[in-house]
């Protein structure tokens, strides 16, 4: 018999929301504690309950906002693009019509999904979360176990509140020592998915650990997990911790009172025990990491910003040759250029990796006293309503206005560009978002991610640029 | 789900191999946000040629299409099956099937019969020389006929069980609708619901 080892915080949170074993080749039945649901894949699953006359099973589990299509700009206006259009008015129906709770388009509460789970209190440790929407692992960061599904699986958890799967393979990314000034969460995420590639991660959750990451905020430790989906892992998670705790407590959904005291004492069961074993490990040095750019067209082709566009020629790897080749050429990049030489036409900040309030104010702290350059547009996309709102209180609104950014109402905006926030063909954009795929934020539109601290100095420079740089 | 257990229809013989999922129905279908009525985007590139099958009679009629190898390749969009079942096909036959678009079928009610290729070519020229042959799928005794012509078909057990028994996906969970009931009511009472908005 094998010798019984401790668990992993994944499969700590597995087995507690662990239905039924499946036997043989049949999958588990995993429970599912929260349910996020937006206008873009919700559409057909809403018809499919319908078309076999079934419910949603807990629409007290449940919770929808509008934000893939959005404008961020006159928003009390109908929406102009007849299909995203469709899609709204669609979930607006269904939501009525199956008792779901909405957050519509200037709504207080409205936002981008994975932004306004957290600030609601509704993300909270140990639980299992999912939205079709592959950045569902941003709610990782409260050890949840956080994941994007397809339309078939919302139809699933709608009627069901549960999903069959089996279990992921467990990888721990460590990441140890002490962030330089200027050095951000997304720095750390980029450089990890760098290393491990974009495939890296496939079948996996990663469990991000070690002092680096214990020291980070709650709004960073989502920066990170949210783009565990770009390593290909299924799920990315942290321990909860003091700051996790306090960063929940008092919010509209928290628990209160007694039950504070209990719940409080349940997540702080939810660590990895000493004794488990990981089907992987990577580990990263903090202490050496740098502000990091991509300079390709998938999240994996990055590097630190000091560095030059690399050489395809220079890469062993035939595949990857190949890969950089075809990004330089659909980037319209040289070899050799250093990074701090490109020059951009757009810096968007926003999105569900960069567009919280901690974001917000790392960019102002940057443009306060400055002026976006000549050729720059600059376009600031809080990721909800009370971001936005937030940041208005602040004064950060005048300080990105004064320095010549726009400032715009709540939603996925310029990370997708379903809405008009799109690049031109041939335009180039440093952007704070979490994908840099071809045509991702316009056709023929050209994507560096960036930290917002870099896509604030870029914004200042005109070319890509960390703080430093300014002085 | 309707249980499947034997099917008769006209076969329809679709001479091409690899036919991926965006010539099943391509991408500009898939903005749409109803779960049917895909029966428009079924082969839309195809079907603008006046030669192609679907568009002659008796074969407009065809419930039961017989393809290529390696059908259903490419993306894993799930409306290449609505749109094979919108339009009214209940079954295909090929040699070779995509993975992905095999699990769909037996998610969506389709059947997806494996033949051999050499019995795929017989079919072709039958349904071929004798235009509006029916064909007889029986799920039950994994076997396809067309007038004297018998061929055994592979599909996994549980797949076939399921369509036997007519069971998508979330009826077979709802089997265990009791086990869910007992896993909710052991949870804990601070787990949050979206509901109760508390005074903040
Ligand atoms: S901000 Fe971007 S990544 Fe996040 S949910 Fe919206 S579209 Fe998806």
């Amino acid at each position: 018999m094998a010798e019984k080892r401790g668990r992993t915080l994944a499969e700590k949170v597995w087995d507690a929301h662990t239905v039924r074993r499946g036997e043989g080749a049949e999958p588990d039945l995993l429970y599912i504690d929260l349910h996020l649901v937006h206008e873009v894949t919700s559409p057909q699953a809403f018809d499919g309950l319908r078309l076999a006359g079934r419910q949603v099973r807990r629409p007290d589990l449940t919770i929808a906002t509008e934000d893939h299509n959005v404008p961020t700009v006159d928003i009390e206006l109908p929406i102009a693009d007849p299909v995203s259009r469709t899609q709204v008015d669609t979930l607006r129906r269904n939501c009525k019509e199956f008792g779901v709770r909405l957050h519509p388009m200037g709504d207080a509460e409205q936002g981008i999904v994975h932004v306004i789970g957290p600030q609601l209190g509704l993300t909270q440790p140990g639980m299992t979360v999912v939205c079709g929407d592959s950045h569902t692992s941003t709610h990782g960061a409260f050890g949840a176990m956080a994941f994007g599904i397809g339309t078939s699986e919302v139809e699933h958890v709608l009627a069901t509140q549960t999903l069959p799967l089996r279990p992921f393979k467990t990888m721990a990314v460590n990441v140890e020592g002490d962030l330089r000034p200027g050095v951000t969460a997304k720095d750390i995420i980029l450089a990890v998915i760098a290393k491990i590639g974009t495939g890296g991660g496939q079948g996996y959750v990663l469990e991000y650990r070690g002092s680096a990451i214990e020291s980070l905020s709650m709004e960073a430790r989502m920066t990170i997990c949210n783009m565990s989906i770009e390593a290909g892992a299924r799920a990315g998670m942290i321990a909860p911790d003091e700051t996790t705790f306090a960063y929940l407590k008092g919010r509209p959904h928290a628990p209160k009172g007694a039950d504070w005291d209990a719940a409080v004492a349940d997540w702080r069961e939810l660590r990895t025990d000493d004794d488990a074993v990981f089907d992987a490990e990577v580990h990263l040095n903090a202490n050496e990491l740098t502000p990091f750019v991509t300079w390709g067209t998938n999240p994996g082709q990055g590097l630190p910003l000091g560095e030059s566009v690399p050489d395809p020629a220079a890469i062993a790897d035939e595949t990857e040759r190949f890969a950089a080749e075809k990004a330089l050429s659909y980037m319209d990049l040289q070899p050799g250029t250093p990074l701090r030489e490109i020059a951009v036409d757009t810096v968007f900040l926003g999105s569900c990796t960069n567009g919280r309030i901690e974001d917000l104010r790392a960019a102002a702290g940057v443009l306060r006293g400055r002026k976006v350059a000549d050729n720059v547009r600059m376009l600031v996309v809080p990721g909800s309503m009370r971001v936005r709102k937030a940041a208005e209180e602040e004064g950060l609104d005048e300080v990105f206005t004064a320095a010549g950014a726009e400032w715009r109402q709540a939603g996925c905006s310029m990370c997708l560009g379903m809405n008009p926030d799109q690049l031109k063909p041939g335009e180039r954009s440093a952007s704070t978002s979490n994908r840099n795929f071809e045509g991702r934020q316009g056709k023929g539109g050209r994507t560096h991610l960036v930290s917002p601290l870099v896509a604030a100095a870029t914004a200042v420079r005109g070319t890509l640029s960390s703080p430093e740089d300014l002085n | 789900m309707e249980p499947f257990t034997k099917h008769t229809g006209v076969g329809v013989p679709l001479r091409r191999s690899n036919v991926d999922t965006d010539q099943i129905i391509p991408a500009v279908y898939l903005k749409r946000v109803t779960r049917t009525g895909f029966e428009d985007g079924l082969f839309a590139a195809w079907r603008g040629d006046e030669q192609f099958i679907l568009n002659q009679e008796p074969f407009r009629q065809g419930s039961v299409l017989v393809a290529g190898p390696d059908f259903g390749t490419g993306s894993s969009r799930e409306h290449a099956v609505w749109a094979l079942k919108d339009y009214g096909f209940r079954v295909v036959i090929s040699s070779r099937f995509a993975d992905i678009f095999r699990g769909n079928s037996g998610k969506g009610g389709l059947v997806a019969a494996q033949c051999e290729q050499s019995d795929v070519e017989q079919l072709w020229k039958l349904l071929e020389n004798e235009p509006g042959t029916e064909v007889t799928v029986d799920l039950e005794a994994k076997t396809v006929r067309a007038k004297d012509f018998t061929a055994p078909f592979q599909i996994d057990d549980y797949t076939r069980w399921r369509l036997l028994e007519g069971l998508d996906d979330i009826a077979l969970t709802l089997r265990h609708a009791d086990e869910i009931a007992a896993f909710e009511a052991q949870r804990p009472s601070w787990k949050p619901l979206t509901t109760a908005q508390a005074a903040s």
